[in-house]
């Protein structure tokens, strides 16, 4: 198990990487991105049973999906950092003819990527299929979504959400990335989510809450506790409070970062409040 | 000529209901989703034959064909069962996304496609969805024409690898191809060998251009017939040859003129040769209530509008 010192560092070299992707296509989704750096890192680094070696089916280890595909930037730091391609890569991010596109894809056939997200509220629906595919195989690893929480405001997710609990899908963690924010501005100014965690439990959930989304070892407790209540019948949800732009002073707390990059000299600012610790790409 | 013999009218859903009780039997991967319609798929035995195997999603099409890609991670091959129209507009961005963008091994089986559903009218009529289908890049699209080929491209859709759409209908209709034929996607057969016109159909509309066939065969006229049930990919090749020898062309399906059949076989005359051609398909237009033969009467889809286009594309020649 990596030590949270390491972990941390390797979230600060996460958040450059998000950073310097989007600023060199000036493009891409950096708020959500360093929102969800450390929960990616917490995921791939120290809850996920996986394999080195990428293959489709994924058969006995725990699989990931992201629906959020926007968030692109951090899946890809996160996944080139965890092995699947090398982080050289990451200079492709959104170039002509790149593995790394602007949402994530298997058509480029990029490792560690199993189904093409962007198109929202589709995340859930795909991890539930997993889900009864690994319980047809008896195959007892978990599946692991993360979803944006404007997001839930597409009607597909509910319909997910019913069968999950009326089918007992209790193999499967969903998060919920809870910043409250979306492209338009705060998620009550465009199309209140109202109480999430009584939406969930309504529909017969598990749902537990991660109030700091942003911090290492509440993330590791919480999808530890969400791990402990699988099995048992119900789909998991965990409510994650995070911040969007969380890292970047002048990203945090807004809807400004959601889909744009910054210039020269913003990314300077940036990096600055993130020192290189792993090395760049 | 040859003679083709209705061997009692059937269903082609009941054909697909029959190949995916074989399936069942003999393909342990793969797996069948229903969205609340189950009966009128005829997905009842395999559900009663494999209830682990069985998922009844409810009324719920946009988490079917999403948790449909997800199955196929783990190495299921999931067949989709629901009405034409609930398996392609309603959730074309969940086929777009999760199955032919992410290349998924999806299935996707759709009954009572066309007009020949009937009296449910326009709101379950869709004309449209070949259309729909063909254009996502790495879709197969297949259009049976009757039982027993519905059920051979059941059992053939599972051994391969890929997405495919195929469409069958509602109601009785000839059952004329030989039992336990082999179904090759892709290839076009030839029904009927002819010089004067080529007359290409898909669907419930080859038997139709069966029977035209025998009433020019009467007048002289040699039609060549030949069964197009894999609209994407197409047989260029066949279509080009038989061209070659009657230079004038009808396609016949039940589908709007506008996407269908017709336009792909015209993008290939258009590229390759290009040949007087008459089309026998909805002229831009929604459905209405009525029974199967009204509605191919009124809307000019049977063998009397296949004759009809036959005669007129000969004069233009």
């Amino acid at each position: 198990m990596p030590d949270i010192n390491y972990l941390n560092d390797l979230v600060t070299q996460v958040r450059r990487d998000i950073l310097r992707q989007v600023h060199k296509v000036n493009s891409g989704h950096p708020g959500g991105s360093l929102g969800c750096a450390e929960f990616l890192v917490a995921l791939y680094q120290e809850i996920l049973n996986r394999k080195e070696d990428f293959s489709m089916d994924g058969n006995d280890e725990d699989l990931f999906f992201l629906s959020n595909g926007h968030i692109s930037p951090v899946f890809y730091s996160v996944l080139a950092r965890s092995g699947y391609f090398p982080v050289e890569e990451l200079n492709t991010f959104r170039l002509l003819n790149t593995r790394l596109q602007g949402h994530p894809t298997t058509h480029e056939g990029l490792p560690g990527i199993r189904i093409a997200s962007g198109s929202l509220g589709q995340g859930i629906s795909v991890a539930i299929g997993a889900a009864q595919a690994k319980k047809l195989n008896n195959d007892s690893n978990l599946i692991y979504a993360l979803c944006g929480d404007g997001e839930l405001q597409e009607g597909q997710n509910w319909e997910a959400i019913m069968y999950a609990s009326g089918n007992n899908i209790d193999n499967l963690i969903v998060t919920v990335d809870y910043n409250k924010q979306q492209i338009d501005g705060s998620t009550d100014a465009v199309l209140p989510l109202g109480n999430l965690r009584a939406k969930f439990e309504a529909f017969d959930w598990e749902v537990i809450d991660i109030d700091n989304g942003n911090d290492l070892d509440s993330i590791i407790s919480g999808l530890k506790s969400a791990k402990e209540k699988t099995g048992k019948g119900k789909p998991v949800c965990i409510l994650m409070h995070t911040v969007m732009g969380n890292g970047v002073d002048f990203m945090m707390h807004t809807n400004a970062w959601h889909g744009k990059a910054p210039n020269d000299e913003q990314l300077e600012n940036a990096l600055t409040q993130n020192p290189e610790t792993l090395g760049d790409y | 000529m040859k003679k083709y013999i209705d061997s009692g009218k059937k269903d082609t859903r009941s054909g697909f209901g029959a190949g995916l009780t074989e399936l069942g039997k003999s393909n342990p991967n793969v797996v069948a989703l229903c969205a609340d319609l189950i009966g009128s798929l005829k997905m009842d035995d395999f559900k009663a034959n494999h209830p682990e195997r069985f998922f009844q999603i409810g009324i719920a099409e946009a988490n079917m064909m999403s948790m449909a890609a997800g199955m196929t991670i783990g190495g299921k091959i999931p067949f989709t069962g629901t009405f034409a129209n609930f398996s392609t507009g309603r959730v074309y961005d969940q086929i777009r996304q999760c199955i032919a963008y992410s290349d998924k091994n999806v299935k996707i089986c759709a009954s009572h496609a066309g007009l020949t559903l009937g009296e449910d009218g326009a709101t379950h009529q869709i004309l449209e969805d070949i259309g729909l289908m063909k254009m996502l890049p790495g879709m197969t699209v297949i259009n049976t024409c009757d039982y027993n080929q519905t059920k051979a491209a059941t059992l053939a859709i599972a051994d391969f690898d890929g997405p495919v759409y195929l469409r069958f209908g509602r109601p009785k209709v000839a059952n004329f191809t030989p039992e336990n034929q082999t179904f090759e996607i892709g290839k076009a057969i030839q029904l009927q060998e002819g010089n004067d016109v080529t007359i290409v159909a898909t669907g419930h509309l080859v038997w139709e251009a069966l029977q035209a066939a025998e009433v020019l065969f009467s007048q002289g006229i040699s039609a060549e017939v030949i069964n197009i049930h894999t609209i994407k990919p197409l047989d260029a090749k066949a279509i080009l040859e038989s061209v070659a020898k009657t230079s004038c062309i009808v396609t016949a399906e039940e589908h709007n003129i506008l996407g269908g059949l017709g336009e792909s076989v015209a993008r290939v005359l258009a590229t390759n040769n290009p040949t007087p051609q008459e089309f026998v398909a909805t002229q831009d237009t929604f459905g209405e209530s009525g029974t199967p033969e009204q509605l191919m009467d009124k809307y000019g889809l049977n063998a009397d509008a296949i004759y009809k286009a036959a005669v007129k594309v000969i004069s233009r020649k």
